[in-house]
């Protein structure tokens, strides 16, 4: 019983982190038509912004609100660098979707090899709360705290973001757009905003998923990003490509299978088992878990 | 009943001259010269496949296209749509109902509805909801589940939500049982009591009641332009042009 609960909040951390990538990732592919390959990019930067600020910010460290003010930097930059590359890269490319797709895949490697030239391919031990690191017993399972922190973050995420789809005015542009966004223009809407918007926000949840995944693992290394990218990606299309709430079930359903594979079957049956499901959902329901938006 | 108000009645009030339109390597448009009198009704008429659907997004920019599209504005002036993005083509007072209605099915009839309000206009609620009952009692339903005439209503209710100076109509009556279709046509007259309408139809009976002059598109280019009724009195050039007689009354 204990193991199962121990597995069980531990695929749920998973889960959060997956469903912070891939909610900012299924935004954009719905609003834009923009499979973003650089969103890992920008969780690497986000878990080197965090620690980068912990190491070198005055006021920024490990512990309590100080941690909190290196997150608060490491997701700001993330939001930042998300912001320009849109208007930068993806905006002069509006509605051609190939040539779109292939500069986020360079960014997603230039982006990482910055981080490697500057700080190296080795991992860095990350700067975390000590309170992370202690255990809280949970039906007779003593379950790290970090993982707590995952879930808690990751469901205020959604809250958040599913209160701000229902009841902006912006929410409203977002939903429409991604069913019909050129119908969404003749209403006499610029779109373009929302796109930025949403690029930034993606950007935002992805620095933050770096952060705590930073956290969650202990130590962060350049290549991190791109390979939870794959899991998200899984994620996203499981969840139906542009549903913020089939994101989130999607996740948590990936982060389960993964976290019992690999234990109860053998370690790495758990990424295997993955492609499976995907295989399985895609088979079953073709267009994914729900096709809603919000 | 389609007789304006409107000061300058019977100036241009949308012009497209030598407009062409190229897509997925096909030459859709192939030169449009046609122009819109401020104040009345003016039928785009034309067989299927012929470039009328085309025309109306190439003048909102919806689809690339080069050529000329001019728009007067409220005080006079001159504005060029070309080059300019859908949005602030619409801005300039232009309203859009699309072929297929493109309500947003995943959002409800009052969501429809509060999206379609234009910044820089008035948001008449209450003349769409005296026009449309029905829309007001259904605000929390999903648009998507409503029958294809009542998404007319709500296409129409965004039209006229805002001030505008040119309704850009394609087809509302397609697919729509007689009693809708002569609902629609209604509506529309009332419409054009007050702005200038760009109308795609198929239904010759529509296009009798509203239209007081007609374009047809042929293969891409304007095959004739002039009177509406003068057009449908003579059943001869109307069958050589379109395809039917006038007095058919349903032209699909």
């Amino acid at each position: 019983m204990s193991t199962f609960v121990l597995l069980a909040v531990t695929g749920l951390g998973l889960a959060a982190l997956y469903f912070l990538v891939a909610s900012g990732l299924s935004l954009i592919f719905g609003l834009m038509g923009v499979l973003n390959f650089a969103h890992g990019a920008f969780l690497t930067i986000g878990a080197y912004g965090t620690w980068w600020a912990a190491e070198n910010l005055p006021g920024a460290g490990d512990g309590g609100w100080s941690f909190v003010y290196a997150v608060v930097f490491g997701v700001a930059v993330g939001t930042l660098v998300a912001a320009l590359v849109e208007l930068l890269l993806i905006r002069p490319l509006y509605e051609r979707h190939i040539e779109q797709v292939l500069v986020t895949v360079g960014l997603s490697l230039a982006l990482v090899a910055l981080v490697r030239a500057i700080w190296g391919s080795d991992p860095r031990p990350f700067p975390r709360p000590a309170w992370t690191q202690r255990t809280t017993s949970l039906l007779g399972a003593q379950v790290p705290n970090d993982r707590f922190l995952l879930v808690a973050t990751a469901v205020l995420v959604l809250v958040a973001v599913l209160v701000f789809l229902r009841t902006t005015r912006v929410g409203l542009v977002i939903r429409a757009g991604v069913e019909n966004r050129s119908m969404v223009t003749a209403l006499g809407i610029d779109v373009r905003k929302a796109f930025t918007l949403v690029f930034a926000v993606g950007g935002a949840f992805a620095a933050l998923a770096g952060a705590l995944g930073g956290v969650y693992l202990g130590s962060i290394s350049p290549g991190q990003g791109t390979s939870l990218l794959i899991f998200a990606f899984i994620v996203v299309v499981i969840g139906g490509m542009s549903s913020i709430t089939g994101t989130a079930a999607a996740a948590v359903l990936v982060g389960l299978v993964q976290q019992f594979a690999n234990y109860y079957a053998a370690s790495g049956v758990g990424d295997l088992s993955v492609v499976l499901l995907l295989a399985v959902v895609l088979l079953a329901r073709p267009g994914g878990l729900t096709a809603r938006v919000a | 009943m389609s007789g304006a108000t409107a000061a300058g009645r019977g100036d241009v009030l949308l012009r497209m001259s030598d407009v062409h339109v190229r897509l997925s390597g096909s030459h859709i448009l192939q030169g449009v010269d046609l122009a819109v009198r401020q104040g009345g009704v003016t039928a785009l008429l034309g067989r299927n496949g012929a470039g009328k659907t085309t025309t109306v997004k190439a003048a909102l920019g919806l689809v690339p296209s080069t050529g000329l599209v001019e728009l007067t504005g409220a005080d006079g002036r001159v504005h060029r749509l070309s080059g300019r993005r859908t949005h602030e083509v619409v801005r300039l007072g232009v309203g859009y109902a699309p072929e297929d209605r493109e309500v947003f099915g995943g959002l409800t009839v009052a969501e429809n509805l509060a999206l379609a309000e234009r910044r820089g206009s008035a948001h008449h609620h209450d003349r769409v909801f005296e026009l449309f009952p029905e829309l007001r009692t259904r605000g929390r339903q999903l648009a998507g589940t409503l029958s294809g005439g009542q998404q007319q209503m709500v296409a129409i209710a965004r039209l006229l939500l805002n001030d505008n100076r040119l309704l850009l109509v394609d087809e509302p009556t397609k697919g729509l049982a007689p009693l809708l279709v002569a609902e629609v046509a209604e509506v529309l007259a009332r419409a054009a009591e007050e702005v200038t309408i760009l109308l795609v139809e198929q239904n010759l009976t529509v296009v009798r009641r509203l239209a007081t002059d007609a374009v047809v598109v042929d293969q891409g280019r304007v095959a004739w332009s002039g009177s509406a009724p003068d057009l449908l009195a003579d059943a001869d050039r109307t069958r050589e042009l379109l395809g039917v007689a006038p007095s058919g009354g349903h032209a699909a």
